[in-house]
């Protein structure tokens, strides 16, 4: 009888796990079929957001179709599950009939809930998102003098980088546009340094202070007043801004605790197997899986590469050996034409090291060779 | 090794955490709570015994107490 692995979501992980399956596994012979199930045709690269606001990517540039990168032995469904039902090994799709799984890998992958905060979708920009990209490109073209306040609000959040580097770029971008001497840049973060990673956050603070940006600590904002342009914080302090760009709160799918596989919609897992902690044959890789590192695409890519050699040996009869061990990639751009690059694990913190001309390029690169990485080949 | 007879309404694992860090898990906790709501946070990280206490102090809430297990500290803490 024919075994069936069923990927819900096909982001990086989701992806690159469909394709190292195909081409480890025989699927031509029947006995073991891959299916991914994306709620919608495209698959969507979340990095090249961060350069929409500046002028230097496009919205169209961060997706391509899925069907183009999934190997054509995948079975592409394009639906919504709704439901997960972990004891008769079944899911419920919005528009198709029920699905039957042997193994269910999750990976649906973080969504912003801006909601969470009174007066954040109203009075905040972001650059999480194509549409909230584009939004916030069009008000920095327009925004000649005043406060711009980028604030960490979600924790969790996708690419704990970005926030950083937002602020390096906005800096120099208004340097370049003759702009930087009429606007102030303040940047805030929930706990007492700027970054979740102390080696990190010694990187960037003097850096900040040579750039002449500002920035608040113990900073977790409960409302926005969105008409007077003020942030409230659970701390009791308040912030005036001009231009907020904020980081959203994140949440995961809600079917993930309909189902009982954890809170707030990431799945408990061990953190080397992926296994989930609830349920037999269910795994969860990418933001979906609850492991103590960062929400990064560098970690659902890795994560999947140990997963796809963990369900190998297991529909091969081996017992399976590969472990994932925390690994996070992060280049981080320093301006408009600097990046750092760290590497890190559940064992070995970071080390960031100067900056140079060198790694932006290499980020560059990287992101435009990214579809190899969805593709399962790097 | 230490006891404690405070019961917590939510527990958050953060042992082992890395990035964000057990304090970004509570503060994500203690920001959708109700008032009142106390929280064991049960952490590996040396650090957490200093920052945790800062925030909630600056942040206004009550630390009840904090627990060692030998392998970790669980950090009580009170939502104002």
């Amino acid at each position: 009888m024919t075994q069936r692995i069923v990927i819900v979501g096909g982001g990086t992980g989701g992806a690159v796990l469909a394709n190292r399956l195909a081409d480890r596994l025989d699927l031509a012979n029947g006995d073991v079929e891959v299916v991914v199930v994306n709620d919608g045709p495209d698959h969507v690269y979340k990095p090249t957001f961060l350069y929409i606001p500046f002028g230097r990517r496009t919205a169209a540039d961060a997706s391509q179709p899925l069907v183009d990168l999934l190997d054509r032995r995948i079975r592409l469904v394009i639906d919504r599950v709704e439901g997960i039902d972990t004891d008769a090994k079944r899911l419920t799709l919005a528009d198709g009939p029920a699905m039957h799984y042997d193994y269910l890998v999750l990976a649906t992958g973080s969504k912003l809930a801006p909601e969470e905060v009174p007066g954040l979708a109203e009075g905040g920009h972001h650059f999480y998102d194509p549409e909230g990209a584009v939004r916030l490109r069009d008000a920095l073209a327009e925004f000649e003098s005043g406060h711009l306040v980028l604030s960490v609000i979600g924790v969790p959040h996708m690419c704990p980088a970005a926030p950083l580097e937002f602020v390096f770029m906005a800096d120099e971008w208004l340097r370049e546009q003759g702009r930087r001497e009429d606007v102030d840049i303040t940047y805030t973060y929930p706990i007492q340094r700027i970054h979740g990673l102390a080696p990190v956050a010694e990187w960037a603070q003097p850096r900040f202070e040579e750039a002449g940006i500002g920035s608040e600590t113990f900073f977790n904002p409960e409302e926005i007043d969105a008409e007077a342009q003020v942030i409230h914080t659970m701390e009791g302090t308040e912030l005036a801004y001009d231009l907020l760009v904020a980081i959203p709160p994140h949440t995961g799918d809600p079917m993930i605790a309909e189902a009982g596989l954890g809170d707030d919609g990431w799945v408990a897992v061990d953190k080397h197997t992926l296994e989930a902690t609830n349920a037999e044959d269910v795994y969860a890789i990418g933001d979906t899986a609850d492991v103590p590192t960062s929400k990064a695409g560098s970690v659902a890519h890795y994560e999947a590469g140990a997963l796809a050699d963990r369900l190998v040996s297991e529909l091969e009869g081996r017992p399976p050996t590969d472990r994932y061990d925390g690994k996070t990639i992060c280049f981080i751009e320093a301006g408009m034409d600097e990046a750092t690059f760290i590497e890190f694990d559940y064992e070995r913190p970071p080390v960031p090291r100067p900056e140079n001309k060198f790694v932006h390029w290499a980020k560059l690169g990287y992101n435009e060779s990214y579809w190899l990485t969805a593709r399962g080949h790097m | 090794m230490s006891e404690t007879d405070i019961q917590s309404d939510v527990t958050i694992d953060s042992r082992g955490a890395g990035c964000p860090g057990p304090l970004m898990d509570l503060i994500g906790k203690v920001k959708t709570a109700d008032s009142g709501t106390v929280f064991e946070l049960q952490t590996t990280d040396s650090s957490s015994k200093n920052d945790v206490p800062e925030w909630v102090e600056k942040a206004n809430h009550e630390l009840l107490d904090v627990v060692d297990h030998d392998d970790y500290w669980s950090m009580f803490v009170r939502k104002s």
